[in-house]
């Protein structure tokens, strides 16, 4: 990953002379709330570094919060997270960003009104240069390429997830948290996006991911774990996971979570 | 030909003004979603601030201009968005339109107060003097520097949003603020950026218009309106359309005061309209706008809730404001007494804010214009006394407001807002002025040259003549709305208003006719503020049509604002605050003051969007009437208050004070009342449901904030 010597001239950023170097990410104890009503109850996660893991649950579980307490978007009330062993915990989002925190929302992290090249244009705060970050883009996505300069709103749902895709592409994340990336997708789209994940995997950056779908990410993640109303019940290889799902699925029960008072 | 030519250059100038205030419009909301109302205000300062470097402290010209554009508008963007604008985000349309209006009257004030309004002040054009003489042609060189300034503006703009990462950040923050953090972006240096040049771009056209017009600030505030109109023809998003709706605007509007001023017949009803030209070209843009989409609900969580009344609560309520009426009109000397008689009309107008915006969502600032209508009725029509004229009164206004709101169906939010704004502005620069015309025969005179005379009516053998009978008599009509408004909100009726206002698509899928029930709540309001115009106008006995400009209008609703847009009671403060002599008693020198202080309270409508009442009296005033023995003690302390001041022992001040103190100590021992003895779930518990947070209100016994119907509340 030599890209980073493209870092284009925008003021020197703490990141910056940093190498692409693999880092790990850690959770301990991580609670939240929404006003009063804690969603997380002490999360304790550990994803190593340059590998890939799954978090699966079902809706409501809290999955999207726990992506959001590591991108900064949403405060912790109380725990700790690290990235490379730095504690992050607090910093605001945009800080994060350009520590290499590369997180896509639920739902195309893309800007409507915004065109595709515009929001490639958005992707440099990340610290790679408006030229790199488009030829990487168009290279892997020749799609967008042919609608450079089309508003995002116009693309397809798949076209706008390959747009959010492009951002953990060419930005030079060392962490990356996709959130339901295969929501309202064709099987096929979620594949190969995957792929593409699994390629950046390979590159060395270290993936969490959440899903309420679980085929597709379990056969690619190194590492898997359930969440049910905000604890993680189970952790483990993938295949032993899938056993676990069903009871969280159908029950709402699992083992070691305590009956919420719903 | 001649002639053409010199409108034509004009109004390209006068284009070129409405261009920069517009596009600096355009940025800020473009930029921050918020429609800043008090964008005119600001240049209006920066006018006063140059007249005051340019002629009281003779700086060079070019250096004072260079010093309000440059220095002190960015400096005061910079101040705006740190303390107000900043708290904007995630609240309601409502919630932004009426804090920028405080902070446009509250800037008002402010001039009012550094500079005397009474002094005569002109400002001459940047470049005076200079004229280019081509052919039979002289063209004032300020003209071509005006238009050339309108220019370089317009394609700096579009090279920032465009061309620039900032820009690119600035126009994303919009789409997505959470979004623009994530990519590294900070959120609040875009919104930050966006207000310093719309200041810096607002004072500009504030200096550069402030030739044209007198150096006073209302005029200058209300130019803004008709750069609304630019900004509406570009969609409030782009700059190169904004930039030639402006021209055209400036043509408009410059042949128009050309030529329509030349036509010998009808003149004197052509005067007033020519003003009116920038108003209703905003209108038709408006109506222009391809029809907005039903949005569903955002997917964030509101704030601003929406509260049940209980018959027991209203019929209290209602029973109290008569009882105090009755209470006042007694103690009360004579000339106070016959200016409290406003507190019912305005009060009323303030309530016909509640169904319409406070239950259905839909902002409307041409609710006092409205009231104007009813007044002019009921002057006409009541002349005998006849109580007749206020049925009149109601049904000539309902119908202008079913008029109205027929074209402003298709418009929600801010541009509904605007519609209605433009609605009030001719009113009140064209139609209120209109000189006597004969229609069938009778000679009509709307505004009877300037200023309404009333006769209160009589009812049978009730004459209704005289002060206290009157005001006892305004306080009953006022408490019968007060209930005929809960009862709208305890109905079926005010259910769907509600979730209408929450989600216009899921209102419709479920099978409402949402234009008709907007139609519907438009006309009742409408009846409402004609009413109240009715009584308003009877209550003074004369009042003049600047009683019902915008500018009056929109502090009614501000002070509904502060105090809670959809509960009944924000009518009764309205009233008693905007009509009630203890303001302009307690502080006579400074006639500003009742505007600053709604200004100042209505800016810190952001941090809690649902109103003074439902934050803190309601929870509180619950608490007392959980505890019989303390509301017994009250009444009995507020007796007692009362018999002291007709025993003389206190003179008025004394009793409104005395009484406040008493019903402040009720509520304060309310409150520890309820911590030793929860008459409920404790306040702190949690609830691990997973079907979302439990609902809450600033106020300190959240749980009792919202009732859900079905679940009818029960007190001990």
């Amino acid at each position: 990953m030599a890209a980073r010597e493209s870092v284009d001239g925008h003021g020197g950023s703490p990141t910056g002379a940093q190498p692409t170097a693999p880092a790990r990410l850690d959770l301990a104890g991580v609670r939240a709330a929404y006003d009063r009503v804690e969603v997380l109850h002490g999360i304790d996660l550990a994803v190593e570094a340059g590998s890939l893991a799954a978090v699966l649950g079902p809706n409501g579980a809290g999955k999207s919060t726990l992506l959001d307490v590591v991108a900064g978007i949403h405060p912790a009330s109380a725990g700790e997270v690290r990235v490379g062993g730095e504690a992050v915990t607090g910093m605001d989002p945009a800080r994060l960003a350009r520590l290499g925190v590369c997180s896509i929302p639920e739902g195309r992290g893309v800007f409507p009104n915004l065109t595709v090249r515009e929001n490639l244009w958005m992707v440099t705060y990340a610290g790679v240069g408006r030229r790199e970050v488009e030829d990487r883009a168009f290279d892997r996505f020749p799609q967008l390429a042919r609608r450079a300069n089309q508003a995002a709103g116009q693309l397809s749902g798949g076209e706008q997830q390959m747009l959010a895709m492009a951002r953990a592409l060419t930005s030079d994340p060392r962490v990356l948290l996709l959130d339901e990336l295969s929501m309202g997708l064709a099987p096929r789209i979620v594949e190969e996006l995957y792929q593409v994940v699994r390629g950046l995997v390979a590159a060395g950056i270290t993936v969490l991911c959440v899903e309420q779908f679980a085929p597709t990410v379990l056969a690619v993640a190194d590492v898997a774990a359930v969440m049910v109303q905000g604890r993680i019940t189970a952790v483990g290889r993938p295949s032993d996971i899938a056993a676990e799902l069903a009871a969280a699925y159908l029950g709402g029960g699992a083992k070691g979570d305590r009956a919420g008072g719903g | 030909m001649h002639a053409f030519v010199v409108y034509t250059i004009s109004g390209l100038a006068t284009g070129g003004i409405f261009a920069i205030t517009a596009s600096g419009l355009t940025l800020t909301y473009a930029t921050t979603g918020i429609f800043n109302f008090a964008h005119g205000a600001i240049g209006m300062i920066a006018a006063f601030a140059y007249w005051q470097l340019r002629t009281q402290w003779n700086m060079p010209t070019l250096l004072a201009f260079a010093v309000v554009v440059i220095v002190l508008a960015p400096l005061f963007g910079l101040g705006l968005e740190r303390a107000v604008m900043r708290r904007l985000q995630g609240t309601t349309e409502v919630t932004k339109i009426v804090v920028t209006v405080a902070v446009a009257l509250g800037l008002v004030s402010l001039a009012l107060w550094i500079w005397n309004p009474g002094t005569f002040r002109t400002i001459r054009p940047l470049w005076s003097g200079r004229v280019i003489v081509w052919g039979p042609v002289r063209i004032s060189w300020n003209d071509v520097a005006v238009l050339v300034l309108a220019g370089l503006v317009a394609g700096g703009l579009r090279i920032l949003l465009h061309s620039t990462r900032i820009g690119v950040a600035m126009r994303a923050t919009v789409d997505d603020p959470s979004l623009v953090a994530r990519n590294g972006s900070r959120a609040v240096v875009n919104a930050r950026v966006a207000w310093v040049i719309g200041a810096s771009l607002a004072a500009m056209a504030g200096i550069l218009v402030a030739p044209k017009l007198t150096l006073s600030p209302l005029p200058l505030t209300l130019v803004i309106i008709d750069a609304y109109a630019a900004a509406v023809i570009g969609r409030l998003r782009s700059v190169p359309m904004t930039f030639v709706g402006a021209l055209l605007l400036g043509l408009a509007n410059d042949y128009g005061i050309g030529y329509l001023t030349n036509i010998g017949a009808g003149q004197q009803y052509l005067q007033g309209f020519v003003a009116a030209i920038p108003v209703v070209v905003l209108f038709i843009a408006l109506l222009a706008m391809p029809t907005a989409r039903l949005r569903g609900a955002r997917l964030h969580r509101t704030t601003e809730l929406s509260y049940r009344p209980t018959w027991r609560g209203a019929l209290l309520l209602a029973a109290a404001v008569v009882v105090v009426a009755e209470m006042l009109s007694e103690v009360l000397s004579r000339g106070d007494l016959f200016h409290s008689t406003q507190i019912w009309g305005l009060g009323l107008i303030g309530l016909s804010f509640v169904p319409l915006v406070g239950f259905a969502g839909r902002i409307s600032l041409c609710q006092l214009s409205l009231g104007g209508i009813g007044a002019m009725v009921a002057a006409h029509l009541g002349a005998s006394g006849d109580p007749l004229a206020l049925v009149a009164a109601v049904v000539v206004t309902a119908a202008v407001g079913a008029v109205v709101a027929l074209p402003a169906l298709r418009l929600s939010g801010i541009y509904l807002a605007l519609s209605t704004a433009a609605f009030a502005v001719a009113l009140d620069r064209w139609i209120f002025g209109l000189p006597p015309f004969t229609v069938f025969g009778h000679q009509i005179s709307l505004f009877q040259g300037g200023s309404l005379q009333f006769t209160r009516p009589h009812l049978g053998p009730l004459h209704l003549g005289g002060d206290h009978a009157f005001f006892v008599a305004g306080s009953v009509v006022f408490a019968l709305c007060l209930l005929l408004v809960v009862g709208l909100r305890r109905s079926d009726t005010g259910q769907r208003l509600l979730a209408m206002r929450d989600s216009p698509a899921a209102s419709a899928t479920l099978g409402m006719n949402v234009r008709s029930a907007t139609l519907w709540v438009f006309t009742f309001s409408a009846g409402l503020a004609g009413l109240g115009g009715a009584l308003y106008g009877m209550g003074l006995q004369s009042v003049d049509a600047g009683r019902f400009d915008l500018f009056s209008g929109v502090t009614v609703l501000l002070a509904m604002v502060v105090a809670g847009i959809s509960t009944v009671g924000a009518a009764v403060f309205t009233g008693f605050f905007l009509g009630g002599p203890s303001l302009a008693n307690l502080f006579p020198t400074l006639t500003q003051l009742t505007a600053v202080a709604v200004a100042s309270a209505a800016v810190g409508v952001g941090r809690n969007p649902n109103g003074i009442i439902a934050a803190y009296l309601r929870p509180q005033w619950d608490a007392v009437v959980r505890a019989p023995r303390l509301l017994a003690g009250l009444l009995g302390g507020l007796a007692i208050a009362y018999a002291l001041r007709l025993g003389g022992v206190l003179d008025n001040w004394g009793w409104v004070v005395t009484s406040l103190v008493l019903i402040g100590s009720a509520l304060a021992i309310g409150q520890l009342v309820a911590a030793h003895h929860p008459a409920g779930p404790p306040p702190d518990v949690t609830h691990p449901t997973v079907d979302g947070p439990a609902e809450r209100l600033a106020g300190p016994v959240p749980d009792r904030a919202v009732e859900l119907p079905g679940a009818p509340r029960g007190r001990p």
